[in-house]
Formats: C-alpha cells, structure tokens, sequence
C-alpha cells in the first residue's frame, strides 16, 4: 500500500468547499433516481400490481423497484464523481501533483476522494429514501438499514471508478463506463426479480457488484432479511478494498515517477 | 519548524552522484551539491538539462534511481512527508486550484500541511498581503494576471512556513515588469531568511537572484560558483558583439582572428571577448572591417554557458 500522511479528510474538506460554489451539480444528481422512481414505479406500477420476488414474497411494483433504485442512486451518484471528476483533476486542473507536493500522499488522496464520493452518494441514497417513504414505497423499519447499505454501495464503486480512472487516457474512454454501468443498471434484477433469467444468465448477473447492492436494499426495504445479506455486504466491501489499493498505486506509479 | 540546533552555514540540503533515469534515458547524470542554510542556490541551464528532474527528487516526488540525496538529514526514501512538511513547492505550471478562491487556495492548501483552520486562515492573510493579492481574496482564480498566479503560487507554497523553497522556472512566461515584481518578493523571503533553490533558464534570472549556482548540461553540472566567480573564471569582462551583411558569419571569423582572447561565432552574430571591448572594436576597425552592427557589453552567465558546452542557453 503506497505512503499517506493520515491526510486523507483535507481533500474531503476541500472537495466540500468546492462544492459550496457549485452545489447545482449536487443537486441534478438527486433529480434522476426520483424521476425513475415515478417514472416507473408510479406509471408502470398502475399496469403491473404485484410482483413476486426471488424470495417468494408478493409485494406492490413501487416497493419491488423503489430498493433497486436506491441502490442504483448510490451507484451512480459514487462513479460520477470518482471517474468524470477524478479525471478532470488529474489530467487537467493537476490538482494531485499540487496536493503531492504537501506531507499527503496517494493513499491520502486515493481515501480522501473516494470518501467523498461515497458521501455524495449517502446524501443522494438519504434523500432518495426520504422521497420513497413519502411514496408509500417502504414497508419495514429495516429500511433505515438502507442508509449505510448505500454507503457500502457508494464505497464499492467509487473505489472501482478511481480505479479505472487512473486508466483513462482521453474522455472517449468515458464510453466505457457508460458501457458497464448502463447494463448494470437496467439487468441487475432492478426492474424484474432474478428468476426472470435462464439459469446462466442468472449467474452472470449475480457476479455483477450492483446485484449484490440491489439483492441487499430489497432485503432490508421489504423487511426480508437474513444472514444471506452479510455476503452482499462482503462483496462490496472486498470490491471496495482492491479500488482503494489499486487507486493508490496508481497514483503513485502516474504521479510520483 | 526550526530546528534550533543547526548551526548557522548548516548544510540543509546535499546530493553525492544524484541519478535519476526514465527507462534507458538519463535524465540527471550523477550530480554533486549541496545548499547551505539563507542561500540562494541555483541549477541554470537551458531545457532538457535534467534541471525540473533534479527538483522533482529534491522536492521529495520522485524517486532517486541512484545517489544520495539528503534534506535536513533525512533521505527522502521513507522520511517524503516529514521533509516535504518543512519544503515550499512553486511548480513550473501553476497548479492553482481553480475550482477555489484565492484565500481558499491558500487555506485548503495549508490544511494538506495539516495545519488547523485558525492557523491557516491567519497565515493566509499575511501571505495575501505579501502577494499583493488582498483585494483579489475572495475572487476566482482564473481571470488573474500571469504574475498574479504566480505570486499566489509562491504564497501557497510558504503556507507552511517552509525553510526551503523550491522555485522551478520562476518567471518563465511572465512579462518583464511581472518578472521584477516577483524578484522583489523573492528577495524579501530572502532577507526574511528562507533557503531558495530554483532552477532558470535566463541568465538574467540568476545573476540577479543567486548567491551560488551551478550550470547544467546534459544532466551533468559543467560548473559550479557565484554569478560573478563563474563570469571571471569562464569569460573575460567585456564581449563585442558583431553584426554582418551575411548569411554564414563563420566567413568573417577569420578576419578577427587575434581580437581579444577568443571569438564566438553564432550564426547570426561574432562575438569577441576581450577585457576592454571598445579597444577590441578599435581594433576592429582599423583593420578595415566594417560590420553592420558593433556593441560592447559586459559578460554574462550566458557567455559562461556559451564557453562550456558551444550552445546559447535560450534557443
């Protein structure tokens, strides 16, 4: 693990301050999963009732879809920041050759980024929930699980969209992203239950990190939970942790040659 | 962060056979030096010499391939915070965080130092005033002058009190007053005692500013001295320049052969160095050459450069 200084919170301090002066960007990115939530749960929700999950609950379309949402906000809002963002300040504004000049140190930069990434990702999640519970699209008080099942989210993609960042050459390389996340969003049991698949399809998308994120808001959103959410939880975490590691030595090899 | 047991002439920073290669290219080719404490210490050579690698390594941001190098005593192997901690670093770009005001830059910038907010928000009010940025504070970075960046560049360096500054290519893209201006500041910090260690490729630049320099060539220092020890050792005190109707001067190199102690010959220019240069032009003269042009001025760093590797300093 590359050098860091214990740092790690002055770069969420000044992420913070930067976004005093451009809080608009803070707030489009809450806009989108309440537009969804509507969108498809309210409209599509009058055509489709009832819904029955991989568990074998029955539960209305809003319920069944506001979870996957939630988790898919947080995703979102985490890999916005940790790849568009990430990348401007690296190639462009070198705000990291600035900051390397100082005691921090990639690992300080590598925590400190992806910690405020996953911040802005909890406060989209936080007022996602919010917005669904006003919906009538939460039934159980393990939802307020949900918050920090979100950050767990957050953590997992922001740490693997700095990753990859670190190796993007151009911004056409942004497709990419789009490209994973795009499918992701739309196939990882978000609007439809896992059973929906053939078998081997099944378990492509269980190997994908925002099943896992989805599997476990559900859980907790529908009051269904079990030990079987820990391994969720697990998932993202060691996701979240080879981001971290790889994100700083990146760093390192790019920055301190 | 002083240190109060250092002697005064203490030798705050060293390097023995200091190497740094990229692959199969050697960027810095096993250089000598050491700065002693209050001096200003220059590296003058034109680009490509291996003058912004070796700042890099001093500045604790890139790795030494081989050599010693040593910062307060501490190698930068296994100590890069605690020394980068008592270093200012003014990069060649500006790396102005434009998403932030001025005085944010500054206090931002101190909390990286992991300074409180108090301490950086009084140290920032000093450093504004020294830059003469006060009535800019609470304005954006991106419509300030060239020379504004820059002094805000070297006011966030010395947020953290450093006792090294570390100035690459200070005044490169600056126009003259905003150069003098900034000269003016870099004399102050002197005064007020820190250790500047910048690199240039002007000459001007470093007589002006430097106590002791070395000159760099192909990652090698070719010479070591005060602006003036270097100008006597290498080149005599006066130089007349000549200007011919001509495409090639090298055709009337021949013709001043035995003026002064040696000629130059650039493809524009012939340049004759003798200590009194105006009885060099006399000489000139009397001889029946008749150049378009003829100047005498007094010798330079850049006549030192001249000498030692047959190249001029600014291309």
């Amino acid at each position: 693990m590359p050098a860091g200084a214990g740092l790690a919170r002055m770069l969420v301090e000044r992420n913070i301050t930067s976004f005093r002066h451009g809080w608009i960007a803070l707030v489009t990115g809450f806009a989108e999963p309440v537009f969804y939530l509507f969108s498809l749960g309210i409209g599509i929700g009058a055509l489709v009732k009832t819904v029955t999950t991989d568990s074998g609950a029955v539960v209305s379309y809003p319920q069944f879809v506001a979870p996957a949402l939630l988790a898919a906000s947080a995703m979102n809002g985490a890999v916005f920041d940790s790849t568009f963002n990430v990348f401007f300040k690296l190639k462009y504004a070198k705000l990291y050759d600035a900051v390397l000049a100082t005691p921090m140190g990639p690992r300080d930069i590598a925590v400190g980024e992806i910690s405020w990434s996953l911040i802005r990702g909890g406060l989209y999640s936080a007022a996602f929930l919010v917005v669904a519970v006003l919906a009538g699209a939460v039934g159980s008080w393990w939802a307020l699980l949900a918050l920090p099942a979100a950050v767990f989210i957050g953590f997992a993609f922001a740490a693997l969209g700095m990753f990859a960042t670190t190796f993007m050459k151009s911004w056409v390389h942004f497709d990419y992203i789009t490209l994973a996340i795009q499918p992701m969003f739309l196939f990882s049991a978000t609007f439809f239950p896992l059973s929906t698949y053939p078998e081997a399809l099944q378990w492509l998308v269980r190997a994908t990190p925002l099943y896992h994120g989805v599997a476990l808001e559900r859980a907790l959103m529908l009051g269904d939970v079990g030990w079987g959410i820990l391994a969720h939880v697990a998932y993202l975490i060691v996701l979240g942790g080879i981001g971290v590691v790889g994100t700083a030595r990146r760093l390192e090899k790019l920055l301190l040659s | 962060m002083t240190d109060d047991s250092l002697p005064d002439n203490e030798i705050l920073l060293s390097a023995t056979g200091l190497t740094k290669t990229f692959g199969e290219f050697t960027a810095v080719d096993g250089i000598d030096f050491a700065v002693r404490k209050g001096e200003c210490f220059g590296f003058l050579g034109p680009n490509g010499a291996g003058k912004s690698s070796t700042m890099r390594m001093v500045g604790c941001v890139s790795p030494v391939t081989s050599g010693e190098l040593r910062l307060f005593g501490l190698d930068p192997a296994g100590n890069g915070p605690a020394i980068r901690a008592r270093l200012g670093s003014c990069p060649q770009r500006d790396t102005l965080d434009e998403e932030l005001t001025v005085e944010e830059n500054l206090w931002i910038y101190g909390r990286y130092f992991g300074l409180s907010r108090k301490e950086v928000r009084s140290r920032a009010a000093e450093l504004l005033d020294f830059a003469q940025l006060t009535d800019r504070a609470g304005d954006k970075v991106e419509p300030l002058s060239g020379g504004m960046k820059r002094r805000l560049t070297i006011a966030r360096s010395l947020i953290n009190s450093p006792e090294i500054l570390l100035l690459d290519e200070p005044t490169t893209g600056l126009d003259p007053q905003a150069r003098h201006v900034l000269w003016d500041r870099l004399f102050r910090l002197k005064r007020s005692g820190v250790t500047l260690v910048l690199t240039t490729h002007y000459m001007d630049e470093a007589e002006q500013l430097c106590d002791r320099l070395v000159v760099m060539d192909h990652g090698r220092i070719v010479a070591e001295g005060s602006p003036r020890s270097l100008i006597d050792e290498f080149s005599t005190r006066e130089v007349l320049e000549l200007r011919f109707d001509a495409e090639d001067h090298k055709d009337f190199a021949e013709q001043v052969t035995g003026i002064g102690e040696r000629v130059e010959v650039l493809p524009d220019r012939l340049l004759v160095y003798a200590d009194d240069g105006e009885q060099a032009a006399a000489v000139v003269h009397s001889r029946g050459i008749e150049p378009l042009s003829s100047l005498v001025r007094r010798a330079t760093l850049e006549d030192v450069f001249l000498h030692l590797t047959g190249r001029t300093l600014v291309d």
